[in-house]
């Protein structure tokens, strides 16, 4: 059975394929019944709406059905439950479980569990690898990957997103560039194991100081709980906040993404960009997570 | 016998079926068999020396445990914090197999993860499962990586 759950399951060669049908999936429109007879069950142990309508428009792209159960209606329905257990029942009433769960490492206990496979919608501040495919779906729209200089920007120390790309891209050959304020460095283990992987990883300072030498900036969200105050978030949010000033001189290829929902990271002027990708990003959410689905139920 | 048997002879008296534990990290003894789910509330019966004279440790601690053969893959896990421990095998007095100890690729509910936010660290039907790599122990579950004193995360 074929699971999904983290980033470091997969070889190149499997991303680049899964890249490949998604890449179908949008060249055919949206239109395919490939998944006619079959039901996802999608169960959201936390709040996220974006993840879950795409996933939900995804099966319903490919003609197929979806259950879903939203974080209120898991904590109250399987209260003293373990996951485990659920995940045994819900295997039996559909044909695939996406699951989104506050804890590192519950995609991987689901696929123990389960007897249909398991996608992981994230887990905590652990995985989450359909986020991940989009990301690199939308940087291969426009490029190729391989060889290409990526700036992460923000919170590298707790955002998931920016750990499981920067694993991806170490496939591709990318040099990194990593760019955080102080205490929300990417940890310590997270960049000892890219450069085991043979990737260059560049602290920068600050953002003006690197971004006229990227080819994608991808910027994530600095939460405003990791300050101790208001005053001293704002005054690092202030500092790493992206403006059309600060996009003078850069290549013209540049690509800013960011998985969103974002807060104060991008000057809403910089939408009106030609490197502003962020909303392609998130649109591409259908044809990746429609080419999982389709993969693991096909 | 005395003491400071040299040849590391007997300290306590003979056994006459059951496993020696020998070579054991001075310090460790107690360790070990928490880690072999040995405790006071076992049926085991149990002679156990700290801190004795070893020539080729220092110093070195040893367990004896009667009537109760280990197997290689319950006393593997010990090699954590006692590499160098050697396994006898007693019958009728005297030792029927000696083996070192090899540090497992997987262990299973050995040590507990020290992430809070890990799946593991639930009410979920799952032991926790590290994999052993040259820089630490790996989670399987979520990836957290224990580079050192494991013994203070042993179950
Ligand atoms: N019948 C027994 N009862 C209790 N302990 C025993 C018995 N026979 C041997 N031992 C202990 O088991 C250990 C190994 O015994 P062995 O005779 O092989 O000693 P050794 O030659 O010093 O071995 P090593 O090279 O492993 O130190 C020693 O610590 C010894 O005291
Ligand atoms: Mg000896
Ligand atoms: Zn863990």
């Amino acid at each position: 059975m074929y699971h999904i759950i983290s980033i470091r399951d997969f070889e190149r060669s499997d991303l680049d394929y899964l890249l490949d049908r998604a890449e179908e999936f949008d060249t055919l429109g949206y239109r395919s019944r490939a998944l006619e007879d079959k039901l996802a069950a999608l169960l959201f142990f936390e709040p996220s709406t974006r993840t879950r309508m795409s996933f939900a428009t995804a099966m319903a792209r490919l003609g197929g059905r979806w259950i879903s159960v939203d974080s209120v209606e898991a904590s109250s329905i399987v209260k003293g439950e373990t996951l485990a257990d659920t995940i045994r029942v819900l295997s039996s009433y559909a044909d695939t479980i996406v699951l989104r769960h506050p804890k590192e490492g519950a995609a991987r206990l689901a696929s123990e569990f389960a007897t249909v496979p398991v996608i992981n919608a994230g887990d905590g501040a652990g995985q989450h690898p359909s986020q991940t495919l989009l990301d690199l779906y939308t940087i291969r729209q426009s490029m190729p990957i391989d060889g290409i200089d990526v700036g992460l920007l923000g919170d590298l120390r707790y955002g998931r997103t920016a750990h499981s790309l920067a694993l991806a891209l170490s496939l591709y050959g990318v040099t990194l560039h990593t760019i955080a304020p102080g205490g929300l460095e990417m940890p310590a283990n997270i960049t000892l194991e890219l450069r085991e992987r043979g990737t260059e990883v560049i602290e920068h300072a600050d953002v003006e100081e690197v971004i006229r030498d990227l080819d994608v900036l991808y910027v994530t969200r600095i939460q405003r709980e990791r300050f101790p105050d208001s005053a001293s978030y704002y005054n690092v949010a202030s500092s790493y906040r992206i403006t059309p000033d600060l996009l003078t001189g850069v290549r013209e290829n540049l690509m800013i993404l960011h998985p969103l929902p974002r807060a104060g990271e991008i000057d809403p002027a910089v939408d009106r960009t030609p490197y502003a990708r962020y909303f392609e990003q998130a649109k591409n959410g259908v044809p990746v997570r429609m080419a999982l689905l389709h993969e693991v139920m096909k | 016998m005395t003491r400071k048997d040299p040849s590391g002879g007997l300290l306590v008296s003979p056994i006459r079926n059951g496993t020696v534990i020998d070579h054991i990290t001075a310090g460790e003894a107690l360790n070990v068999l928490r880690i072999l789910g040995i405790t006071g509330s076992t049926r085991e019966c149990l002679s156990i020396a700290t801190n004795v004279e070893s020539k080729r440790l220092g110093k070195k601690d040893i367990v004896k445990i009667e009537n109760r053969e280990l197997r290689t893959e319950e006393v593997d896990r010990i090699a954590l914090i006692a590499p160098h421990a050697r396994i006898n095998i007693i019958r009728d007095y005297h030792v029927a197999e000696k083996k070192g100890v090899e540090i497992p690729k997987v262990l299973k509910g050995v040590v507990r993860c020290p992430n809070p936010g890990c799946i593991t660290n639930t009410n979920e039907p799952v032991a926790s499962t590290f994999e052993v790599l040259d820089k630490g122990l790996h989670c399987l579950y979520c990836d957290w990586l224990i580079k050192n004193d494991i013994a203070s995360h042993i179950i």
